[in-house]
């Protein structure tokens, strides 16, 4: 088993350096480079700027180093803790990510539980009374949930909690709790916020895993030893509950990394809608603006949550199905 | 040649079923799956509009109305206000109002104009797909500025017409993305799965690779890197590309795994035996026997594409104007200002869910059909 986690976590590493790679790749490739258009946002806000200036700029970022020690560069850069500056914000990405990373885990976190809470009871009931109403219902509702553009269903969540209930929507706090410290009228004011987004980003991964507990559910209800444990007279609900759904859940815990990806992209768009302050908002900001440093810190930042939660997935594989402790 | 021809038109109905061809064997069961059928009636219709949306539009997609900004649809009448009954639909003029409080401008119906709707009228001229010139509209009314089925947007063009125009766009989207993909599955997946060995290693860890990244942000970081100064057919390109640069990986997945299941298959060894060589033994006996499993892909590929080109149009990042697409339409949806006060620019987003649900049903319907063991 140690040697399974040691295995997966070189992986894990071996990932991110790739993707670091690949971010680094993003910042290159817009036209121009990132100094041009920070010397041009320079000159807007003072005017001329002296050529030593520029010079000290240029060896700063390793602009006059061939390509692949840019990027050396800038990897021992970021492992000090320096990601570069944001010269739309004029502040250091370190503090532009720090200040929004924490929320951004947390709301994948909260959708991901979310999620699976609403998901699996609707699973396990769909499968035990297939074709019945309730069912149909939730197929109904699954494929609904797949077809829907999560920005979409932003909107019309807006729409209709604006118009209907009243609700103020967008952002994570009301304006006057913007900026207050915590307190317990703020952590409520957080928790009325939260409901929109997290029902928009996480219909869709709802809507897969009933889908695949339905189907693994039924498969396993046909099973010989379901008959067996029914003929011993074993309580329908104790029997369901302790065997088959067991088995069920693996491909649910497994499927953590696939859903996490498609929760963090869904997160992306639906901040950007409901104008969430989240490192995917972030991302699209600097894009827009072309603060290419911001960018490729913020995908490295969105992308490190999907293979480090994949990581913790297979971790937890291990734990609940000894089948693979054992090879 | 000529001996099994007499045969085949001899046989009865019943034999007949045993020597149908695999397609028709889909089909037969393609047909009991109703859902699917809707779905295939659905996209066909669909298809048909997007591909003759000139025709079926009402009027010019650039035309502004400069008198019906942001003008909610109008209302089809049956009964006039009098109280009188007519069989042929029809529309009243509307006239702006201002109300004395707020000075907020809003539009009334004009119950003395009527214009009386009508199919295949002479309207906007036209080019139909570009070079086929005609005016003849399929449903309307000839006089100008008065009908639009689904309201207009901000600058007052005809949002019915433009979200027929958005569908040729964003259905064909899906199809030259899922055509890419299709390319890319099958040559890496084919690679994975007939050679073996490194060559699969290294492949199997590129796909596990993309299938944990978030597509979304990659998607976003390489549309911006687009210059601006690309043409907007450019940028349609490069957009499915980018999909389909990340999307292929599933359906290489899907290949490798019927080859490995198939590549130790009798035939197959016969084929080799015989002197065949590799590429024709793909071609004219792989590919064949999993063609099915292809199509069923392939089909259940093309909804993602069109949910991720509408996401990045949406965000300004994918298409752009000139060019129409449900997510360039949905741009305009995008303050909650504008969603609560003119909630019917959202429409186009039904038209998204709709194809959507559509091309699920008949993947799914597909899939049902094209499994011989279930």
């Amino acid at each position: 088993m140690r040697k399974y986690i040691v295995k997966r976590f070189i992986y894990m590493i071996v990932l991110l350096a790739i993707m670091s790679v690949f971010a680094f790749v993003v910042i290159q490739l817009p036209p121009g480079d990132y100094l041009t258009s920070y010397i041009a946002s320079l000159q807007q806000q003072m005017g001329e700027v002296d050529e030593s200036v520029v010079l000290n700029l240029r060896k700063q970022y390793g602009m006059d180093r061939p390509m692949w020690q840019q990027y050396f560069l800038w990897m021992r850069n970021m492992f000090q803790g320096n990601f570069g500056e944001s010269f739309q914000w004029r502040q250091p990405v370190k503090t532009l990510i720090a200040t929004r990373m924490p929320m951004t885990i947390v709301l994948s976190l909260i959708t991901l539980l979310f999620a699976y809470a609403v998901a699996v009871p609707i699973g396990i009931y769909s499968a035990r009374h297939q074709y019945s109403i309730g069912d149909y219902v939730a197929s109904i509702l699954g494929f609904v949930g797949l077809a829907t553009p999560s920005f979409f269903l932003a909107l019309i969540l807006m729409y209709y909690s604006n118009r209907y209930l009243g609700l103020s929507v967008g952002g994570f706090y009301s304006p006057e709790f913007q900026n207050a410290p915590w307190s317990f009228a703020r952590l409520w004011d957080l928790c009325k916020h939260l409901p929109i987004p997290v029902i928009v980003i996480g219909l869709a991964s709802m809507a897969n895993v009933i889908r695949i507990l339905r189907a693994t559910l039924l498969d396993e209800l046909k099973r010989p030893y379901v008959v067996a444990a029914r003929a011993r007279g074993l309580k329908e609900n104790k029997m369901i509950y302790r065997y088959p759904v067991r088995v069920a859940l693996n491909p649910i815990i497994s499927s953590i990394g696939s859903i996490l990806p498609s929760i963090v992209s869904g997160a992306t768009v639906t901040a950007i809608v409901l104008d969430i302050p989240t490192v995917g908002s972030l991302l699209y900001n600097a894009l827009l603006s072309q603060d290419m440093y911001l960018a490729g810190a913020c995908v490295i930042m969105l992308t490190a949550i999907t293979i480090v939660g994949t990581f913790i997935s297979d971790i937890l594989l291990v734990v609940v199905d000894p089948r693979i402790r054992l090879q | 040649m000529a001996l099994f021809k007499k045969k085949k038109a001899k046989v009865s109905m019943e034999e007949a079923m045993y020597m149908e061809t695999q397609a028709q064997l889909i089909w037969r069961k393609f047909k009991k799956h109703k859902l699917a059928m809707a779905g295939m009636v659905i996209l066909i219709i669909l298809y048909l509009v997007g591909f003759f949306s000139e025709f079926f539009a009402t009027q010019d997609i650039a035309k502004r109305s400069t008198t019906a900004i942001s003008m909610a649809p109008t209302k089809i009448h049956f009964v006039d206000a009098e109280g009188n009954f007519s069989l042929q639909p029809f529309v009243y003029g509307l006239k702006q109002e201002e109300d004395p409080v707020t000075w907020r401008k809003y539009y009334v119906e004009d119950t003395t104009q009527k214009y009386p709707l009508q199919f295949f009228y002479h309207g906007d001229p036209y080019k139909l797909l570009g070079f086929i010139p005609g005016d003849i509209h399929f449903f309307g009314t000839p006089q100008p500025d008065v009908f639009f089925p689904f309201g207009t947007d901000l600058s007052g063009r005809d949002l019915y017409s433009r979200v027929l125009s958005a569908l040729r766009i964003s259905l064909t989207t899906g199809l030259v993305g899922v055509f890419f993909t299709f390319i890319l599955g099958c040559l890496f997946g084919g690679i994975s799965g007939f050679y073996g060995g490194i060559a699969d290693t290294i492949i199997q860890r590129v796909i596990e690779f993309l299938m944990s990244m978030p597509s979304i942000p990659l998607w976003m970081a390489l549309a911006a890197a687009f210059p601006s100064t690309w043409s907007s057919l450019q940028t349609y390109f490069a957009i499915t590309i980018i999909l389909s640069l990340i999307g292929w990986t599933s359906l290489a997945r899907v290949v490798r795994g019927k080859l490995l299941e198939l590549r130790n298959e009798d035939f197959v060894t016969a084929a080799r035996v015989a002197g065949a060589s590799d590429g024709y033994i793909i071609t004219k006996h792989l590919l064949p026997s999993f063609s099915s499993y292809l199509i069923v892909n392939v089909t259940l590929a093309i909804p993602g594409m069109i949910l991720s080109e509408t996401s990045l149009s949406f965000l300004g990042i994918g298409l752009t104007p000139p060019i129409v697409s449900l997510g360039v339409l949905l741009q305009d949806a995008q303050s909650i200002n504008t969603v609560s006060m003119y909630p019917w620019m959202m429409i186009p987003g039904l038209f998204v869910v709709i194809a959507v649900l559509a091309f699920n049903f008949v993947g799914d319907g597909l899939r049902d059909a094209a499994d011989p063991y279930k």
